[in-house]
């Protein structure tokens, strides 16, 4: 088992490109990845026309000729339309996976270590919490806070944390009794620094399959409070508003109204979960060799 | 055992309880007496053994002893130095010259670090030298414990459970301490990897005059490494002896019991039918008088009442039962 490969000390790039070769799917999650948020990041060059702009002739405008992938009512151009909506859905779904999963580990790892009344206390808010669903809090929030594209993303991290925070304290009270723990203390280490080398990189692995799960769902919410008129203001397109909007309607008439936004939410739900899953693996060394 | 000299590490009538709490309002209800007023002490260049059942506290001691559980009762004293009402960072310098190996080689490493870092760690942690000194430093204490220095990049898991536990002892002797806790630290490896390991920490005992805790349950392994042995029953030391008088001669009726149940290698051998039934009873609520009592084939009366104190029946050598 104990070969001399792993002695030499690899490049950065010389590891990326190892892992890349060992996980297949996780170069494909990548490069979904990337394309939606190249997309998202040049979407006025990129986009072929104005999404803004109607045109009463082209209203419902099948897909083919200057319409890519159809026209919606009001003859906007829905490929022009998605790529405008993969900054706000991208926006939204990293921003609040990342937040909420920061401040949830954060708040895990807190109770976690401290425990006694603290703990008891933050859990009984937790549970609170996650009494009540995800959407109906995104939606208190968001009324109160008004409709914005940080305050969606704000409305939308917040109902995230009690999950990552539970997920993340369950961890550490285990991990806390490990005896490569009790070693540390016993060479003297700082309970901070053993909290930061080896409590928190031990819980990586079911954060981040957490955080790829929820990065799906938090496009989806953001599509119902869009629909429901506290997300994003009008305008502006986000794929969950295209796909809300035209659900009911046009699902017989245009389908591609409804087929273009759910296949890019598909799409980058499907990506970021092989790129989870793959960083989890390329992330643990328990894996290699 | 001379007194001429202090010994490195005294423990004096030392107890740790851990309350049993219950309800909304975390009420005590109980305590598991896990140590129970213990006393010994170590001196430098000796192994101590210390011996029991699953469950007598014998690594609640080793672990109160080196504070990383905090006692309830009693006082430490390393080098004479009292570390019992130390504050954590006064404790810090100190911690230098104790360390510990544990049982299970697996979980004692974390998986996500280096080999080579975890046995720098200690170094770090102290500020010792400067970064190469300390690699320098890691590829000599790899050497010492039969691994070889190129190994120091790989990961805990490309090692076996033997040559884990060496990086494990390589990791206790970073900081050049005198005295080791060593938990079960065979245990948990193949009998021919066990002889190697035990080789290697008396090797190393001769050669830095280390002072071991030896933490067993398995006599053989302590009859072979220990000075003395010290025998622990539901949290109290029942005998202390030197090991040669006390594996000749046991006179607690509970040693007594644990050589007879040492598997003899030749079958033709006659052994002394002696044997203890039942379990260890709960440590939340021992029996009265003497602990072993229930399952004493020689109690009496008076053991159900009477705690026997430990006392000196020999010089060295102490045994707590009324009938000694």
């Amino acid at each position: 088992m104990t070969t001399n490969v792993n002695t030499m000390k690899f490049s950065f790039m010389d590891n990326v490109l190892y892992q890349a070769k060992r996980y297949p799917l996780g170069v494909a999650g990548a490069i979904i990845m990337t394309v939606f948020v190249f997309a998202a990041l040049f979407a006025t060059t990129v986009a072929p026309l104005d999404p803004f702009s109607t045109n009463a002739k082209a209203s419902l405008a099948k897909p083919g000729g200057v319409f890519l992938m159809g026209a919606d009512m009001m003859g906007r151009d829905v490929f022009s339309r998605l790529i405008h909506g993969a900054r706000v859905s991208l926006a939204v779904a990293l921003g609040a996976t990342c937040i909420g999963s920061g401040f949830g580990a954060v708040i895990g790892l807190a109770c976690g270590y401290i425990g006694g009344w603290f703990d008891l206390l933050v859990q009984r808010v937790t549970e609170v919490m996650q009494a009540l669903p995800l959407l109906v809090m995104a939606l208190v929030i968001t009324a109160s806070l008004g409709p914005s594209l940080p305050n969606t993303i704000i409305a939308i991290a917040i109902p995230l944390i009690p999950t990552v925070s539970r997920v993340v304290r369950s961890n550490v009270l285990s991990l806390r009794e490990m005896p490569y723990v009790e070693a540390a203390k016993a060479i003297g280490m700082s309970e901070w620094r053993i909290a930061a080398i080896h409590v928190l990189p031990n819980t990586l692995a079911p954060l981040i399959v957490l955080a790829t799960a929820q990065l799906g769902s938090t496009i989806l919410t953001e599509a119902s409070l869009s629909f429901l008129g506290l997300g994003v203001p009008e305008p502006y397109p986000s794929w969950g508003r295209m796909l809300s909007e035209s659900a009911a309607e046009y699902v017989r008439t245009a389908p591609w109204l409804v087929i273009f936004p759910g296949l890019a939410i598909s799409l980058v739900v499907f990506g970021s979960n092989l790129l989870g899953d793959a960083l989890r693996d390329a992330l643990d060394p328990r894996q290699r060799d | 055992m001379t007194m001429e000299q202090t010994p490195l590490v005294e423990v004096t009538a030392l107890r740790k309880f851990f309350p049993i709490k219950k309800g909304l309002l975390r009420r005590t209800i109980g305590n598991v007496r896990a140590v129970d007023g213990v006393s010994f002490s170590i001196n430098a260049g000796e192994t101590l053994g210390l011996v029991g059942e699953s469950g007598c506290g014998k690594s609640t001691v080793g672990r109160v002893v080196l504070r990383l559980i905090e006692p309830s009762a009693g006082s430490i004293k390393i080098k004479g130095a009292d570390i019992t009402g130390l504050k954590r960072q006064d404790l810090r310098p100190l911690r230098r010259q104790m360390q510990i190996v544990f049982q299970d080689p697996f979980s004692s490493l974390n998986p996500r670090i280096r080999v080579g870092d975890i046995v720098g760690e200690p170094l770090k942690v102290h500020n010792v030298g400067d970064k190469k000194d300390r690699a320098d430093r890691v590829a000599q204490l790899f050497q010492r414990v039969g691994l070889r220095p190129d190994q120091m990049n790989n990961y805990p898991h490309q090692f076996s459970g033997g040559q884990r536990q060496r990086v494990s002892i390589a990791r206790a002797l970073a900081l050049d301490p005198g005295f080791i806790v060593a938990d079960e630290p065979v245990s948990a490896l193949d009998v021919s990897i066990q002889a190697q390991v035990i080789n290697l920490l008396m090797d190393l005992q001769r050669e830095r005059q280390l002072s071991y805790l030896f933490i067993s349950h398995n006599l053989a392994v302590v009859e072979h490494i220990s000075h003395r042995v010290a025998v622990m029953y539901l949290g109290r030391i029942v005998e202390y002896a030197d090991k040669t008088s006390l594996f000749a001669k046991p006179l607690h009726p509970y040693t007594e019991a644990l050589l007879a149940a040492v598997p003899l290698p030749d079958p033709s051998l006659k052994r002394t039918k002696h044997r203890v039934e039942g379990d260890v009873p709960s440590p939340i609520n021992p029996p009265s008088g003497c602990h072993f009592h229930p399952r004493c084939p020689y109690a009496e009366p008076r053991c159900k009442v009477e705690a026997p104190v430990l006392r000196d029946v020999a010089p060295g050598r102490q045994v707590a039962c009324h009938l000694r």
